[in-house]
């Protein structure tokens, strides 16, 4: 599905990502978790295309059974959507005067044209908006709201969860989706994305802590540190962090060689 | 990064101003220059009364006596007003008694601007007045207004059928003296719209002027009036396109609107004069003085305008608040792209009691331009309990251009309350990434963001109207992020 390698990448010239690899399966839950300042949230960038980083080595390749793998660092961050990228992000923007519907309305059309097919009627349109509106208990709260504007930051996660309903990616990233969420609106949130799993579509979460991955079982746990994967494993990796701190894994990763 | 911003830049950039075609018509033109056989000429091809010439001459005396005002915030060579002809008109029979009899070139010339009449007449229930090179070529849906008393008709023919109405309200809102444009359009308009709305009567359907000026080397000088009489009701739209040449041509027009009591008037505005090339070559000079006064008790008067043409732009609608309990609102969006020069905003009056104005201006400055918003909000002495709010926002789309606001407060009434709120932002690449990740691409982006920052005033607008000034705004600002 998606395949990381060697990747390189920094910003204003500082390289953040040093030597990045990762294969993720369809269908797979892979959590990323790190101390401040390992790369997580510029991983999430550089795969969405974020233009401030340059990637100086390495490939993303993006694949699915039956087609042709797609060299992602070629596409434009609105061609990598359309191929199936979503990313929530970790500080959803606010669009004034921008309706949420229609923002949403005019990205699903741009997404289907790009596969072949006619936008939705206004009737499909909002059926779809009741159906996945309710897998995060926003339904009946968009239809007179700008874009994020005035939300809540809870609302915001909550309206990122439900983009991704609507888009349907096969490749999701989830940015500290947790981060600033109370309990109730993280069991809301990811019981939103726990729906949203099924074979052929893979998942990317990004957090600090394990509390997020309680709710979304994750299939990999992995440690990146100082832009490096450092340690990869299953759901225990995630208690055994939560217990230990990251301490013993910068002890692990002295600098022989950095 | 693959990604290149530099070609879409080019790409878009490189796109034609869409309205930039000339009609090859005959055109009746005056040698350049004016002076007072000039204006005798205009009078006269147009068979005025001599109270009209007499007018027109006090205003050249006048004129002549004035200085073009330096005060604004723009920068420009002041165009030769002798080289300039003062008098255009297409060639054709002098009496059309339909549509059908109108030259062909200028029915093509209609259609390319998307205003078939007859498209107009079964889809819209618009009536148009078609004004090409100052002079009035085709009004519709007459007889129908006709039924309900309501005059509208090009200012050439309001003058010989209605010379009373006119004689009574024409420099009313607009005196000769107001300023130097508009001295020298009331001595040289030579044509314009013409609406009077009988007591009583909300009209029916939108009313509509559509100006272009075609020949080269000439300028623009339309009169506009509006009369609403006691409790009637109008809603008056008006567009404006302009070919592409390297020459500046000018616009010089004057409306005046009047208000009786509890009379409403809403003026609408979609101004897509050619803005000149991007290096700032050519484009249409636009100095426009329009006023409404809201002379009647209750009386409202609603300026909405959407300014995304011209090379320089000088243009205050404006209302006298004079009755009591009389309302004016003012909602403007002004782009500005590559080398354009805007300054515009509005005058507030308040000289009756309980008078309420509402100022909401959205200023959006890209490539090298300058905008700026210049509005006075005058409360005087015995405009008891008036009140006034005023919203003027700039957005920058690019490090090099520049937004400005000047706001002149004065208020000689302590039991007023006047608001002012301003902001300044710039649009937001992280509105622009987060619009990219959902799959929509950079045009779509700053389409939909700059669209939702003038929401507020494009709301406004006539249904029909808003959608296009929406695909106006999407176009003035193609790949103009940076």
């Amino acid at each position: 599905m998606l395949s990381i390698k060697n990747l390189h990448a920094s910003i204003e010239g500082k390289e953040i990502l040093r030597g990045l690899s990762l294969e993720i399966g369809p269908g797979e839950v892979h959590a990323i978790m790190g101390p401040n300042g390992s790369g997580k949230s510029t991983l999430a960038s550089v795969l969405a295309g974020r233009e401030d980083y340059e990637v100086t080595d390495g490939t993303i390749t993006l694949s699915k059974e039956g087609e042709a793998p797609i060299d992602l660092l070629s596409l434009a961050p609105e061609e990598r959507s359309r191929e199936g990228l979503f990313l929530a992000f970790q500080y959803p923007v606010e669009i004034p005067g921008v309706s949420n519907l229609n923002f949403l309305k005019a990205a699903l059309a741009e997404q289907r044209k790009h596969r072949g097919l006619d936008p939705l009627t206004a009737r499909e349109f909002l059926n779809l908006v009741n159906e996945k509106s309710r897998l995060v208990e926003l339904d009946g709260q968009l239809a007179n709201r700008a874009v994020n504007e005035g939300f809540s930051g809870g609302e915001k996660k909550r309206n990122e969860i439900f983009q991704m309903a609507m888009l349907e990616p096969r490749l999701a990233i989830l940015d500290e989706t947790d981060s600033g969420l109370d309990i109730d609106a993280l069991r809301i949130v990811a019981s939103g994305v726990n729906a949203l799993r099924s074979k052929d579509r893979s998942f990317v979460v990004i957090t600090h802590y394990q509390r997020l991955l309680e709710y979304i079982v994750p299939d990999f746990v992995h440690v990146l540190y100082k832009g490096r994967i450092v340690k990869s494993g299953g759901r225990e990796l995630a208690l055994e962090l939560e217990a230990k701190g990251y301490d013993w894994i910068r002890e692990e990763n002295q600098p022989a060689s950095v | 990064m693959a990604f290149d911003k530099n070609n879409i830049l080019e790409e878009v950039t490189g796109k034609e101003y869409a309205f930039g075609f000339t009609t090859p018509i005959d055109t009746d033109k005056a040698p350049p220059g004016l002076n007072e056989d000039i204006i005798r000429l205009i009078s006269a091809k147009k068979e005025e009364p001599a109270w009209l010439l007499e007018w027109r001459l006090e205003a050249l005396r006048i004129w002549q006596n004035m200085q073009a005002p330096a005060w604004a915030h723009l920068q420009y060579r002041e165009p030769d007003f002798q080289a300039i002809s003062y008098y255009a008109a297409p060639k054709q029979k002098p009496a059309l008694n339909s549509l059908d009899e109108l030259d062909p070139e200028l029915r093509r010339t209609m259609d390319k601007l998307g205003i078939s009449l007859d498209e107009q007449k079964r889809l819209h229930g618009r009536a148009v007045d078609f004004v090409m090179d100052s002079v009035s070529v085709a009004t519709s849906f007459k007889a129908k207004l006709a039924e309900l008393g309501i005059i509208f008709c090009s200012m050439s023919e309001a003058i010989r059928e209605h010379p009373a109405l006119v004689r009574k309200y024409l420099g009313t809102v607009v005196p000769r003296t107001d300023n130097f444009y508009a001295a020298l359009n009331s001595a040289v308009f030579t044509d314009g719209s013409f609406c009077y709305i009988p007591k009583g009567v909300k009209c029916p359907m939108e009313l509509s002027t559509y100006f272009r000026i075609n020949a080269g080397g000439t300028g623009q000088f339309e009169r506009t009036l509006v009369v609403a009489d006691e409790g009637s009701y109008v809603s008056y739209l008006e567009g404006c396109t302009a070919p592409q040449r390297d020459e500046n041509q000018l616009h010089a027009a004057v409306v005046e609107l009047v208000a009786l009591d509890e009379a409403e008037i809403k003026y609408s505005t979609v101004q897509n004069w050619y803005p000149g090339d991007k290096d700032g070559k050519g484009g249409v000079f636009n100095f426009v003085t329009k006023r409404g006064l809201c002379a009647g008790y209750k009386s409202k008067i609603s300026w909405t305008q959407v300014e995304t043409g011209s090379a320089i732009t000088w243009k205050y609608p404006s209302c006298i608040l004079k009755g009591d309990y009389s309302t004016g609102e003012f909602y403007s969006v002004a782009v500005t792209n590559h080398m354009q020069q805007a300054d515009t905003g509005t005058k507030m009056i308040h000289l009756g009691k309980h008078t309420t104005s509402t100022i909401i201006s959205k200023g959006i400055s890209s490539g090298r331009s300058q905008n700026s918003y210049r509005g006075l909000v005058q409360i005087n002495r015995n405009a008891a309990h008036a009140r006034n709010f005023s919203q003027c926002d700039s957005l920058l789309m690019t490090d090099r251009c520049g937004a400005h606001t000047f706001p002149y407060i004065e208020v000689k009434n302590t039991t007023s309350k006047v608001e002012h709120e301003a902001t300044t932002s710039k649009i937001g690449e992280d509105q622009i990434f987060y619009c990219l990740q959902r799959g929509l691409d950079e045009e779509q982006a700053i389409s939909l963001i700059v669209n939702g920052y003038a929401k507020e005033v494009l709301n406004k607008l006539p249904m029909e109207f808003a959608v296009e000034a929406q695909k106006l705004l999407a176009i003035s600002l193609e790949g103009s992020v940076g």
